[in-house]
């Protein structure tokens, strides 16, 4: 709420800096958005009056006119229409700045001279929904007795300084300048001279003989009232009037509609006044709108109505959307003579949903959504009546018509002392907190240490022994709060094993040069179904997308991974090495909520190691992907076997280099390249995947750490090369070696693949470095001869073998 | 001419040869021909049988002498030559030490990861536990068991991906609250605990908003945890995190989840305090939001709010680390370039 500082002074006696009181209510009751004056940035506006204007010689829209400007008369040549001889004008001085930071010069236009402007409001900062409409066409008019010379701002009450507050939700209380005199009062310990005006009840007629309330459902509207002034002209508000609409960001109207929003403002009490005469029937009831009901409103838009919409009726006849907007048909007009004010709470959440039904945020909405001090009501009826009767030359008829009525809600709390000091972990005493509970103007009565607290309703937001707890805390002040630590628990902080191995495998793969990316986990359904490492069913659907790129959750990171690939390939970043830890989501037709599986995957593509002077470039491929993953795995020390094994079926992945691995008998995870074609549908070129599922990997048996003697004995190794047909792979050739390997051998080490001009057509060429060690003494060749033998003969028997 | 003049003679003119000598093959030479067995020393030393026994021993003595004056001479020409052959040697082997090292790979963790990593780290080092939850969440854990009853206005303030009417995303990492109540055994004393994990709401992503983020859950439930209390752990996290010269301000606020509620401010860092743009002129900036956690909750949760009470609090790593590195766009953490990524290296 945008509050006055000026006007909080008519009721308060503040000495404070306007920026000092926002500081103030920021550690105490509300937050603050901003802090501003309507006058910051501008400068060198004064009053001036026009003494006369001529037709400009050389054009048909432009007026020269003479304007004292206190000390002399100056000719200022002016493009509004409806500049006037002998009206008091807002000048802009040669070396003034006006709004949008312009600055007015002494100038020529179409040859004559100018030395200033006569500004508008919209041109010195006022926004365009907040100029009152009818000066939209021209210059603003100040008042006749304004003095020429003289600063604008405070005829304006632009010298305001505006506290712009940011309420939260159970604060309604402070969407009214009570709530705030109430709340400033309190904290800096002030008397509030907080005004009621009193209602003239100046008409002889009786209200109830001119309308009638009947409220079927209190749940609707809790309270409904109504009041009639009639005989009223309706007209320009006062000068006043408009400068607290405009300052609080609500543009002046009418005298009767300002007056509606003017207490808005100081009670925080929404109302709404309708033409009597165009009420369709005098009846008043409230109910729910039938399901696309046809009503329009004040915004001239035809709307249809949803069955949960409350409506105010004349007769059944929808007039107004309950606490949101009124309808055209009864709207005010300038031939309105007689004016039915309502004045009620509505429920605050059918409120809100129909606000966000049809997008009708208004300054009344909001109130009725926050709540509506209900201790008001009739107080803010009754000003408002009054001001529109001395305002519009009207009668105010007699008494008030009440539909409903809710009894106000006063709760009474009982509170320790020592409980106050045990969640404060403050040591304040009795008297502390029950001054605190005076300025609040809550009453008390103390029995010991025991304080019994009645709240007033006008603090609905209080309710529980907590509230309280609050009150005090705020008041007193956080800043006055010391600070400590929590007992210790016998608790030892740590990551649980589960944790720790999460966190090793991100440093494992840091460490071997992959960066750790995060990704969306909610993507296309295409992407989250892709790369999955065992199929699922379906990806999880959200019910209600906000966009088409995020709609399912991912069932594998890759696809993630190669978004990310695909935004910096696009970015000129070629060279991409990324991992990401993360949750999968699988669905499982009987149960409520998906599996969250951890995952890790990687993806690789471009340069390895950047080209630079001293080392040649090294374009990623299948057996980079595999060292990282095989390097990682070794350190995640699992008992059972890892092996890789061709997958030529995978979808999404090439069919002769993708491998599927297994941890002993379970699938693991798989690593390959993907296909061709589905890195063209990703834009991206030649990439190598792997993905793990980490879940098997956490909960995997690991190899317990022991020391293994080093061996004092000598190795001995022999090489061998194999001429092998193409098909044979490296995983058969090392399962030969080592089942005939005998006791020695201790690494079978493969130092060279060839394939290609110098080898026969379909052949390839493996060579192995066998290592022979006994660590319990010095083998000798004879030994190792031996052993190799049999590893030759055995490769020679099983495999088309020529050895080299 | 006496032996004595012809050693003397032999002298000067060896010291000579060495000094003139400028390689090592020739210092050897001179070594060899001079002191050798068949060197003129010997030599003239074999002549001193003519001598009579009184000089025999002098000449002797002086012999010797002129011996270790070469030995020395010659050692000491050596070793100069062969510091002037490493000299060489080591020159020649000269590098440019200027050009670049070879470039090594190290993958850094994400700036997010490495936020909740250090926040993780600081609460272990005060005895919390670590309580991952899940991001599919029930409405009943991520709403109802947070005081948040459907129709509750502050529900629209955290719009929702709804999976099943039951079924979310969860929007905060707050229903480890309940979770963890129900599952903590308050006769082992107080429950302290944090839960970092991803967060979604339904929102359209631009530079300030994202439908994924981040979010820390901290929360202490025990016999004698205080309000001080949660003003003194969240003193610690955001000079942690921020630096121990900030002050910390706290405000009133406002979640259905606590009361009292606080929203925790820290003297800006850019501006200390003056005002600036990132502070939008207060001084100020927000961290983090916290309080007192509502009967209700705890109520709901099995735990007797006359006894047990206590705090809890979340902050936003994306937003710490856009506050703290100046990152401008939150999308930035999620597109994931690798120019992004690989500037948040520092290690120390
Ligand atoms: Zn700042």
């Amino acid at each position: 709420m945008k509050v006055s500082y000026q006007w909080l002074q008519e009721y308060l006696d503040i000495d404070v800096k306007p920026a000092d009181l926002a500081e103030k209510i920021a550690r105490t009751s509300v937050d603050i958005n901003d802090v501003y004056s309507p006058s910051d940035g501008l400068k060198k506006l004064v009053v001036g009056y026009v003494e006369s204007t001529t037709p400009h010689p050389d054009s048909d829209h432009l007026t020269l006119c003479q304007v004292n400007t206190g000390e002399d008369t100056v000719q200022i040549v002016c493009g509004a229409p409806n500049v006037v001889a002998g009206k008091k004008v807002i000048v802009a001085l040669p070396g003034a700045r006006i709004g949008n930071n312009i600055k007015i010069k002494r100038s020529k236009m179409r040859g004559e001279l100018s030395e200033g402007m006569l500004c508008a409001l919209q041109e010195i900062g006022f926004s365009e929904n907040i100029a009152p409409k009818a000066y939209d066409e021209g210059i603003w008019f100040l008042p006749d007795d304004a003095k020429p010379g003289e600063s604008v701002f405070p005829y304006l009450g632009m010298d305001d300084t505006i506290i712009d507050t940011d309420i939260t939700p159970n604060r309604g209380d402070m969407f009214s300048m009570l709530g705030n005199v109430n709340d400033i009062a309190a904290f800096y310990d002030l008397k509030s001279h907080f005004k009621v005006q009193k209602v003239n009840e100046n008409s002889s007629q009786l209200t109830s003989d001119l309308v009638a309330v009947n409220i079927a459902d209190t749940q609707l509207a809790p309270t409904y009232k109504m009041r009639v002034i009639q005989d009223i002209q309706v007209k320009e508000s006062p000068l006043w009037l408009q400068i607290r609409l405009w300052n609080a960001g609500i543009r002046p109207i009418s005298n009767v509609v300002d007056v509606t929003n003017y207490i808005l403002l100081k009670y925080g009490q929404p109302l709404h006044s309708f033409d009597y005469a165009k009420l369709p029937a005098k009846q008043i009831g409230v109910r729910f709108a039938k399901h696309e009901e046809p009503f329009v409103t004040l915004d001239e838009d035809e709307r249809q109505l949803d069955s949960q919409d409350i409506v105010v009726t004349a007769g059944d006849k929808p007039v107004a959307l309950a606490g949101t907007m009124g309808g055209l048909e009864t709207a005010i007009s300038n031939d309105t003579t007689s004016v039915a004010l309502e004045a009620a709470i509505f429920d605050p959440i059918l409120v809100r949903k129909q606000a966000r039904r049809h997008d009708l945020h208004s300054e009344s909405s909001t109130r009725f959504e926050r709540g509506v001090n209900p201790e008001t009501v009739e107080t803010a009826l009754n000003e408002a009546a009054q001001m529109i009767a001395e305002l519009g030359g009207g009668a105010v008829t007699k008494g008030i018509v009440t539909g409903s009525e809710r009894d106000l809600i006063t709760p009474t709390i009982v509170l320790s002392l020592s409980r106050i000091n045990h969640v404060l972990g403050t040591t304040l005493y009795v008297e502390e907190v029950v001054d605190i509970f005076d300025r609040l103007g809550f009453t008390t009565a103390i029995d010991g240490e025991q304080i019994t607290v009645t709240v007033p309703a006008r603090r609905w937001d209080v309710n529980i022994e907590a509230d309280l707890l609050e009150e005090i805390a705020r008041i007193y002040g956080y800043d006055n709060l010391p600070s400590t630590l929590p007992e210790q628990s016998s608790n030892i902080g740590a990551l649980t094993e589960r944790q720790q191995l999460i966190r090793t495998s991100r440093h494992v793969l840091e460490g071997l040069g992959l960066n750790q990316a995060i990704s969306y986990s909610l993507t296309t359904t295409e992407k989250a179904t892709q790369f999955q490492v065992e199929p699922h069913s379906n990806p999880m659907q959200l019910d209600y997308p906000m966009s088409q790129d995020h709609v399912a959750a991912r069932m594998s990171l890759i696809s993630g991974l190669l978004t990310d690939v695909a935004y910096n390939v696009a970015r000129k970043q070629k060279d991409v090495q990324l991992y990401e830890q993360g949750r999968i989501f699988v669905t499982h037709p009987d149960q409520k909520r998906p599996e969250e599986q951890e995952h890790l995957a990687g993806v690789l593509t471009g340069e390895l190691l950047t080209d630079n002077w001293h080392q040649t470039e090294h374009h990623v491929d299948f057996y980079d992907a595999k060292g990282i993953v095989e390097r990682y795995l070794t350190n995640m020390a699992l008992q059972q076997k890892i092996s890789f094994v061709a997958n030529h079926e995978r979808k999404e992945m090439h069919p002769g280099r993708t491998a599927d691995i297994y941890i002993g008998e379970t699938l693991a995870g798989f690593i390959g390249q993907i296909h061709p074609q589905v890195a063209k549908d990703y834009k991206i070129p030649e990439t190598y995947v792997f993905e793990l599922n980490l879940e098997l990997i956490l909960a995997a048996a690991k190899k317990s750490r022991h020391y293994q003697l080093i061996s004092k004995y000598p190795a001995i190794s022999r090489d061998i090369a194999l001429l092998l047909d193409e098909g044979t792979t490296n995983d058969e050739i090392l399962a030969a070696i080592n089942k005939k390997g005998g006791a020695h051998l201790v690494n079978v080490h493969l130092f060279d693949v060839y394939e290609g001009a110098h080898l026969p057509a379909n052949k390839k060429s493996l060579a192995y470095t066998l290592t022979y060690q006994d660590s319990q003494g010095t083998l000798t060749e004879d030994q190792v001869n031996e052993s190799f033998d049999k590893v030759v003969d055995y490769l020679t028997d099983q495999f088309n073998v020529e050895i080299r | 001419m006496g032996l004595r003049e012809k050693l003397d003679e032999l002298r000067q003119q060896g010291l000579k040869d060495v000094d003139s000598s400028q390689d090592l093959d020739r210092i050897n030479d001179i070594r060899v021909k001079l002191l050798g067995k068949k060197g003129p020393i010997k030599e003239a030393l074999r002549g001193m049988r003519d001598l009579s026994a009184e000089e025999r021993p002098k000449i002797g003595q002086f012999a010797n002498e002129i011996r270790d004056d070469l030995t020395r001479a010659i050692e000491s020409k050596r070793a100069e030559l062969e510091q002037a052959k490493i000299n060489a040697q080591l020159a020649k082997e000269t590098i440019d030490v200027t050009l670049p090292g070879s470039a090594v790979s190290q993958g850094q963790p994400h700036v997010i990861q490495q936020i909740i990593d250090q926040l993780v780290d600081l609460f272990i080092g005060m005895g919390y536990e670590v309580a991952v939850g899940d991001e599919v969440e029930e409405d009943h854990y991520n709403f109802e068991m947070l005081n948040l009853p459907k129709d509750h206005p502050a529900r629209d303030m955290q719009d929702t991906f709804y999976v099943t009417p039951e079924v979310l995303m969860r929007t905060q990492t707050s229903p480890m609250q309940a979770r963890m109540m129900e599952k903590h055994d308050f006769s082992k004393g107080p429950l302290k605990m944090i839960s970092p994990g991803k967060v979604y709401r339904r929102d359209t992503d631009d530079a300030t908003h994202s439908h994924q983020f981040h979010q820390v859950e901290g929360m202490v439930i025990g016999k004698h945890i205080t309000m001080t209390d949660l003003k003194g752990t969240l003193e610690v996290v955001a000079q942690e995190l921020f630096g121990d010269e900030l002050k910390v301000r706290l405000r009133p606020s406002y979640f259905p989840f606590t009361e009292p509620s606080v929203e925790a401010d820290i003297t800006c860092f850019n501006c200390l305090g003056k005002g600036c743009s990132i502070c939008k002129n207060t001084g100020w900036i927000e961290v983090l939001g916290a309080g007192m956690t509502h009967p209700n909750v705890l109520r709901m949760a099995g735990v007797d709010p006359d006894v047990y009470g206590g705090f809890a609090f979340g902050l936003g790593p994306d937003r710490f680390a856009m506050l703290k590195y100046g990152v401008e766009d939150i999308r930035d953490f999620y597109q994931n370039d690798v120019r992004f990524l690989t500037q948040f290296d520092q290690k120390g």
